[in-house]
């Protein structure tokens, strides 16, 4: 089963190697990596996509624990999370294919964010079904190059989701 | 007053309680050796081989449980360390390891004796630094000890460029030690230990499974008085030899691929598996789907990766085995079970354990002409009353010992468990010794172990280090041997020595003892000259090259299944040969 884990961790050199090195040592899965500033300069957060049985997972967690450099693991999937992934796709576009590509970003609400007679550049964020739903669109026109960032997520504030429910059941 | 780096360095070392450095200096630690030059606190035992400094600094720090320390130069010095890295590594050894690195500015240039030593050794220690400011070296040190020591022990190591090491600060050790992304679980949950104590007091079939983590955590007394206030028999894995004493009626003696039959069909049939300080390596467990069974686990260990790591535990208890086997101890003392109430539940399973040892006690055909390898243990055990240190290198002499050699404390048995590393008991022994200068301190070793650091002769001669070393000299890689024996119809690729040198002239070049037994009746005048001699002394034991280990578990294969004798040859052009249940696939 896939798991998005997040990781925090010190901002020292070296530590992207330690958690790497962790994964490719004990034959761990690492799907998508991404690795970002936090509102403490001191600390980076990591988001792991992973897949693996219970067992592995449990490993996974308990292991990264044990890295001197990690400072907190959380198993986003265990609880309500939300997640996103940006693309940067440069689709071919000439001619009639100009006027699809644009209908297909507005379709996903994605944006142009470059264009050349002959490209155009699209962003696009979302959930990654979503992303590859537009990608699998954008195929016929013919894709010359994808980047992708890579899954980051984020725990749902319960709290949040309570007031939220509350509201609900009072709007009826 | 400001001082170098390199005064830091030692200062600092001063601090922590560092009286023994084993290394070996080159380029770029000339400041470092420089300091240490009119240093009285602290001495320097130069090595042969930084690997040889590596597996003294171990065998200093499993004899003395004070974290060894290696100081080696950049490049070959510090590419040299990564074997007895992943040695201490693998056997939760706590060591400080300083390397030398190229000047702060050269580093990535490829200069002259580099290399990427942080990288290198970044999945082989517990943790590791770079020092890049001479101001941050004190905390540096002070951390590096903090983790080599606390938690599930490991080596530490800290690259020191050379400019570093000349640059000057002002100098303050630290009081203490916080990081805030570590901090080891010591206590264990109260719950879980009630949970323990309860499934303790049901069990009647019930068995202690002790590794390192005992010895590490100094907890032979508190391991003995659970066993004794209930009843309750103790199987150690070799790491654990010494945690419990092995001539207690209660001890079942080693478990595992060479353990011994009561042990491993005691492991097998218990209800109750109490593992302790230990990770149910595969040389312990064989077979896992096969391994215990029918039983509930508890399972007490300071690394929560051990648990549930490759088995399913009941009753988890993270922290450090000593604080939680007090608190067991203190729980079921205050429960309502009697010693007398349990020696009666459980005698049947004493009476089953009592029918084992006699059915299948640890035996070996003795012969009078040709000396058999365990024959020498026993005799090396019988005239040192046990009263020894004992180290061994990797292979069937190192099984031997642990069969045949009965540990009562804790920390006289070093051995190299995980990696198996071959030529670690000789600089083991080396760094014992340089610990404890009156104790006697033997290095049971092969004929192809004791050539893979054996230039460390050089190092015991000169440093007055007495050790004994008693070759097992089968003329084979013997392990190597058996197996192909066993599994692979006799071939004996690459596993016969042939000639080795002459160890009794070999030991005399290095101006050492050397002593040579061709028959049994010579064996005990060997070992009592070489008891007498205030030197190092080599003993070649010239021994049966034919002799197996047993009892053996094939690998992948299950515990109780053990085999107790060479097969018999089908017919003489088929030789006689075994099945590994996956040979292939398991190691």
């Amino acid at each position: 089963m896939q798991r998005i884990i997040s990781i925090q961790v010190e901002n020292k050199f070296g530590v992207l190697s330690r958690v790497a090195g962790l994964f490719s040592g004990r034959g761990f899965n690492i799907e998508s990596l991404s690795v970002g500033m936090t509102t403490d300069p001191t600390m980076s957060q990591m988001t792991i996509v992973t897949d693996g049985d219970e067992r592995i997972i449990e490993q996974i967690v308990k292991q990264l624990n044990k890295l001197i450099d990690v400072i907190k693991v959380v198993d986003l999937t265990e609880n309500e999370f939300v997640e996103r992934e940006m693309a940067l796709i440069k689709v071919h576009a000439r001619g009639d294919d100009r006027a699809e590509a644009l209908r297909i970003t507005d379709i996903f609400r994605a944006r142009i964010i470059d264009s050349s007679p002959t490209t155009y550049t699209v962003e696009i964020s979302g959930e990654v079904k979503k992303i590859e739903a537009m990608i699998n669109l954008l195929r016929p026109l013919g894709i010359k190059e994808i980047v992708r960032t890579g899954r980051v997520a984020i725990a749902r504030e319960e709290a949040k989701m309570l007031v939220q429910k509350e509201k609900k059941v009072a709007e009826g | 007053m400001k001082l170098t780096g390199s005064q830091i360095l030692i200062e600092s070392l001063k601090k922590e309680g560092v009286d023994t450095i084993f290394g070996l200096p080159g380029g770029v630690v000339l400041g470092i050796f420089d300091a240490l030059y009119h240093e009285k606190d602290i001495k320097v035992i130069l090595t042969r081989h930084e690997q040889g400094a590596m597996h003294m600094a171990e065998g200093y720090a499993k004899a003395t449980g004070k974290p060894g320390v290696a100081l080696v130069t950049s490049g070959p010095g510090a590419t040299n360390t990564v074997t007895g890295l992943t040695n201490a590594y693998m056997d939760s050894c706590p060591l400080v390891v300083i390397t030398g690195q190229v000047p702060s500015q050269m580093i990535g240039n490829d200069a002259f004796q580099e290399a990427d030593i942080v990288g290198i050794s970044r999945p082989c220690t517990k943790y590791n630094f770079l020092v890049k400011d001479v101001k941050d070296l004190a905390q540096i040190i002070k951390e590096a000890f903090y983790i080599a020591t606390t938690g599930r022990p490991g080596p530490v190591l800290i690259d020191l460029p050379k400019d570093v090491t000349f640059a000057k600060t002002d100098y303050k050790y630290p009081d203490k030690v916080s990081i805030r992304s570590y901090n080891p679980t010591v206590q264990g949950n109260k719950w879980q230990i009630k949970q323990a104590a309860l499934a303790i007091g049901k069990a009647k079939k019930p068995v202690l499974y002790v590794g390192g983590g005992v010895v590490l955590s100094n907890a032979h007394k508190e391991i003995s008085d659970l066993a004794e206030m209930t009843q309750i028999p103790v199987t150690m894995t070799l790491m654990g030899l010494g945690a419990f004493s092995g001539t207690h009626p209660l001890s079942l003696g080693m478990l595992g691929m060479h353990g011994l039959a009561c042990a491993n069909w005691a492991v097998h049939d218990c209800d109750l598996l109490i593992a302790v300080g230990a990770r149910f390596d595969d040389r312990v467990t064989g077979k896992v789907s096969e391994f215990a069974p029918n039983c509930e686990v508890i399972h007490i260990d300071i690394d929560p990766t051990s648990i549930r790591k490759n088995f399913k535990v009941d009753i988890p208890i993270v922290g450090d085995v000593r604080q939680v086997l007090k608190e067991l101890n203190e729980v079921l003392r205050n429960s309502f079970i009697e010693k007398g109430d349990l020696i009666e539940t459980r005698k049947p399973w004493f009476d089953q354990i009592e029918e084992w040892k006699r059915e299948k006690p640890l035996q070996f055909h003795q012969d009078t002409q040709i000396i058999k390898p365990q024959f020498v243990i026993q005799k090396i055990y019988e005239l040192t009353k046990g009263n020894a240190i004992v180290t061994t290198d990797v292979g069937q002499h190192q099984m031997w010992a642990a069969q045949y050699f009965k540990f009562n404390q804790s920390r006289t048995f070093l051995s190299s468990g995980g990696l198996g590393t071959m030529g670690y008991g000789f600089p083991a022994a080396l760094g014992a010794q340089a610990a404890f200068p009156q104790q006697l301190v033997i290095n049971i070793s092969g004929d192809g172990s004791i050539q893979m650091n054996i230039q460390e002769m050089a190092t015991a001669v000169i440093e007055n280090l007495p050790v004994k070393i008693a070759i097992l000299n089968n003329r084979y890689l013997g392990m190597v041997r058996q197996w192909q024996q066993l599994f692979y119809e006799q071939r004996y690729s690459s596993s016969y020595l042939d000639q080795s040198p002459d160890f009794v002239k070999l030991a005399e070049a290095y101006g050492a003892v050397g002593l040579r037994a061709t028959k049994p009746e010579e064996v005990e005048g060997v070992i009592l000259e070489a008891l007498k001699v205030k030197k190092p002394v080599i003993m070649d034991f010239l021994v049966d090259p034919n002799e197996n280990v047993y009892p053996m578990v094939p690998a992948g294969g299950a515990n109780h299944a053990m085999v107790f004798e060479d097969p018999k040859p089908v017919s003489e052009d088929k030789p006689a040969s075994m099945q590994s249940p996956d040979s292939i696939l398991t190691a």
